[in-house]
């Protein structure tokens, strides 16, 4: 043959740009061309709305406050949502304990030795109390801005099982001495205020201190309450089964005894007064607390009941009727499965129609034209998800309240992560949905594989009586299903006992849990462009 | 064709096999079809490697998870073992329903996908009876790879439980078939895939777009349980929810202690199911009946 004979057709039109914009432009006209994706899409978002409204439905009724009548009319709605105080830090709290205090103006300081600490549980039946301690009851010193509910404060306190802990504003907790409290062991705390700034000490025998932590608790007034304090948070024993769990909880009372008690430095009365700080508890048969103190010279007991720390929700929580933000985004399994429908068919679809050889020969740079796939499917999700999740959020929390359900309230930067992380969430989930449908090329096999990989792997993890509670906690760290974790608006507080499940606690944090997520997606994106290169279309 | 009298369409066209009709014999063709239909999906099926491998992956899948589950839960007699050890041995079944569902989704939607539907019913022109044909052979396959993988988690569960703390001595015998709940747990569960095939299958039909069937399908099995376990806090729903949907009802079928506190009976449940496979069925076949292909 002749070279020169030869003359391969060119076509006299000038070759258009073969830019990633003309890609992304070309990918989405597929898109918003075909009438099913873009319903799906739109189905995705009601979904989400309409699943995290159902879960707003609060049947809950309530009797009215300190009523006497023997038939109190019974409340429902908002008339029912329990208020909570709100820390230095914004979260709600649980904030009362018996207070044996006298004011301190400027710097000074507080030292008290504790020799017992013991505990009983209210069993429900008059009479039957049994003696025990919860592991984070309470007795110590404490400094607070005032007596109100909510306001800040350091303390350093003796606990039920978590040894000698120094505490501040409701969510922070330092580690002191280990080991429980007895007459031959005893404990000698000592607060000490300069300015805004409360250091705290312990030591095993009153001559060798340690110190334990610092607490800036910046606005503290010159005139601050320094005394004594116990109390103790109310029991649970919690029954999970198939479907649903049981609880079974009752109020307890810790009693702290201290002597050599003083105060020292700054203007300090010298007198005592002892009160509750929140509502006192119904302990007794016939509804009386059993809060309260005696003092012989510089030798006090004080026994108290309730809490100082913030609210958790879920079974298990100190308080019922409490929700958080997430539970109105319940929906986006519901959503990520519409996702995860048409982000398989935005490739799938091509190769059963045969598009995609076109699409191949249109633009032969296979792993850019699925790059441009992954951004056009995935800015689509975004979008859809961030509305139907703003829309959830804003509606479900005003929904809540009508119904009787307290929200715990988020800082506004929790909340944008929550909802922006759910439309991330959904971006993701479709982007490893697209790319399972490259590698596997057919629609059904990829849709349930991504289906069971994220879905049916969180039921496994948080569907009680299925898995153990231990390997499900795995599941939701090792699997695609740990992305749901970006949706936690609350950390897991380790000063406070609860059941700490899904949806509103997981074991890992939110970006750690998302980038898990996103690490299975980089994961398939890497072999479905490898097999999309390697292999004929 | 509507100009030929009914009785000649019956009698000698359409019904080539000649033998007893039976109480139905109002439509002795419909009976003829289906054998027809029968022995023409019976060929697809055998003749395409895909159901062979998604029946193996029935067995693997449904016998590895539940024996992962089973040896993840150990028995402490010092807190008490409140598990279920039939149900334990069964948890396999929440993964091989989706495989289930895929077999089921892909007889009827692949033959829309490569356009297979038009010569299908250009052949048998009895759409019903080429569902019912249809149904019958997922159904039968389903039955076949149920049994294979019910057995195959209960022989997992009596191998490792022991293993495990659920001994004699803790209050837990083997598991043995020959332990009526047990029994009925395990019948109960191979149904149960029979129906969800049956269930897929009616979606498919109605849908036709394997993707949509099986997120609709799957959708429809796996986002109540989620809901049960981590949302809905009014009794109301809860209950609802327990007893109407279809994983959640059917399921109960594997239940063999504290019988008492379930939503719906263990029967009850699988009638729940089996009510959603006839719903589904029923929907695909009037959408078949009356639509275009």
């Amino acid at each position: 043959m002749t070279a020169a004979t030869v003359t391969p057709y060119r076509s006299t039109h000038p070759a258009g740009p073969d830019r990633f914009a003309q890609l992304l432009r070309a990918e989405w006209d597929k898109f918003r061309t075909v009438r099913g994706w873009v319903i799906g899409m739109v189905v995705a978002g009601l979904l989400m709305l309409a699943l995290g409204l159902l879960a707003v439905q609060n049947s809950s009724q309530c009797g009215p406050a300190n009523s006497n009548s023997p038939n109190p009319p019974t409340l429902s709605g908002a008339a029912c949502l329990p208020t909570f105080p709100i820390g230095p830090g914004g979260q709600a709290v649980t904030d009362s304990f018996y207070f044996v205090r006298q004011p301190l103006t400027g710097n000074g300081s507080i030292t008290a030795r504790v020799t017992s600490f013991t505990g009983v549980e209210a069993q429900g039946v008059p009479g039957s109390n049994t003696p025990g301690l919860q592991q984070w009851s309470k007795a110590g010193i404490i400094i607070k801005a005032s007596t109100k509910q909510g306001s800040a404060y350091a303390a350093m306190t003796v606990t039920g099982s978590h040894g000698v802990r120094m505490q501040y504003d409701f969510t922070q907790d330092i580690a002191g001495l280990s080991g429980s409290v007895s007459a031959a062991h005893p404990r000698w705390l000592r607060l000490t205020r300069s300015g805004d700034t409360i250091t705290g000490y312990d030591s095993a025998d009153g001559t060798h201190w340690t110190q334990v932590g610092t607490a800036d608790l910046a606005g503290l007034p010159s005139t601050a309450q320094a005394g004594l304090f116990a109390t103790s948070p109310q029991y649970g024993v919690l029954t999970t089964s198939f479907g649903g769990g049981t609880g079974n909880f009752g109020p307890t009372l810790a009693t702290g005894v201290f002597d050599h008690v003083s105060v020292s430095g700054g203007k300090h009365s010298g007198s005592w007064t002892g009160g509750t700080i929140g509502s006192p508890a119904g302990f007794g048969p016939n509804g009386q607390s059993g809060e309260g103190f005696q003092q012989a010279d510089r030798r006090f007991t004080v026994t108290g009941s309730g809490d100082i720390a913030p609210v958790v929700t879920g079974p298990g929580s100190a308080e019922g009727g409490t929700g958080a933000i997430q539970d109105h985004l319940i929906g986006t399994f519901a959503g990520l499965i519409a996702v995860i429908v048409v982000a398989t068919m935005f490739i799938t679809a091509e190769y059963r129609r045969g598009l995609i050889r076109t699409t191949l020969a249109a633009s032969p740079r296979r792993g850019r034209m699925l790059a441009a796939k992954a951004v056009v499917i995935g800015l689509v999700t975004f979008v859809i998800g961030l509305v139907a999740a703003a829309i959830a959020v804003l509606v479900g929390d005003h929904l809540s309240h009508d119904q009787g359900l307290y929200i715990l309230p988020v800082s506004g930067l929790t909340a944008v992560r929550v909802v922006v992380g759910t439309a991330a969430l959904l971006a993701v989930g479709a982007v490893l949905a697209l790319a399972v449908g490259t590698i596997l090329r057919r629609s059904a096999a990829s849709v349930t594989a991504v289906i069971v990989g994220v879905v049916f792997l969180y039921i496994l993890a948080v569907v009680p009586g299925v898995l153990p509670s231990g390997a499900g906690g795995w599941l939701l760290r090792l699997t695609p299903a740990a992305g749901f974790a970006i949706q936690q608006s609350s950390p897991a507080y380790s000063q406070v006992a609860s059941a700490y499940l899904p949806p509103d606690y997981y074991p890992l944090a939110p970006w750690a849990g998302f980038a898990v997520l996103c690490g299975y997606a980089a994961l398939a994106m890497g072999l479905a462009v490898f097999l999309l290169r390697r292999r004929d279309a | 064709m509507s100009h030929v009298p009914a009785a000649t369409r019956a009698g000698t066209r359409e019904t080539p096999h000649p033998g007893p009709v039976g109480p139905l014999g109002a439509w002795p063709g419909w009976w003829a079809g289906l054998r027809d239909a029968l022995h023409a999906e019976w060929t697809k099926l055998r003749t395409v490697s895909g159901p062979a491998w998604l029946l193996v992956g029935v067995v693997t899948l449904t016998v590895a998870v539940s024996a992962v589950a089973v040896a993840a839960t150990k028995c402490n007699p010092s807190v008490g073992c409140l598990a279920d050890t039939t149900k334990l041995s069964l948890t396999g079944i929440y993964l091989g329903q989706a495989v289930v569902a895929i077999l089921a989704v892909l007889a009827v939607s692949n033959e829309y996908s490569t356009g297979m539907i038009r010569v299908t019913l250009a052949a048998m022109p009895r759409r019903s009876a080429v569902l019912a044909a249809k149904g019958v052979l997922v159904g039968a396959l389903a039955l076949v790879a149920g049994t294979v993988a019910v057995a195959g988690s209960l022989l997992a569960g009596r191998l490792i439980l022991p293993g495990n703390g659920f001994t004699p001595a803790n209050g837990f015998a083997a598991l043995s078939l020959a332990h009526a709940p047990t029994l009925r747990a395990a019948c109960g569960s191979v149904l149960y895939l029979a129906l969800i095939a049956l269930f897929s299958l009616g979606i498919a039909a109605a849908v036709r777009e394997s993707a949509v069937a099986i997120g609709l399908s799957l959708g429809v099995l796996y986002l109540p349980p989620i809901l049960i376990a981590v949302t809905v806090s009014n009794p109301v729903w809860l209950h609802r929810l327990e007893r109407y949907t279809p994983m959640n009802a059917g399921l109960a079928i594997q239940d063999t202690t504290r019988l008492h506190s379930l939503a719906i009976t263990p029967w009850g449940g699988l009638g729940v199911m089996a009510l959603w496979a006839a719903g589904a069925l029923l929907l695909g076949g009037l959408l078949l009946r009356f639509r275009d292909a």
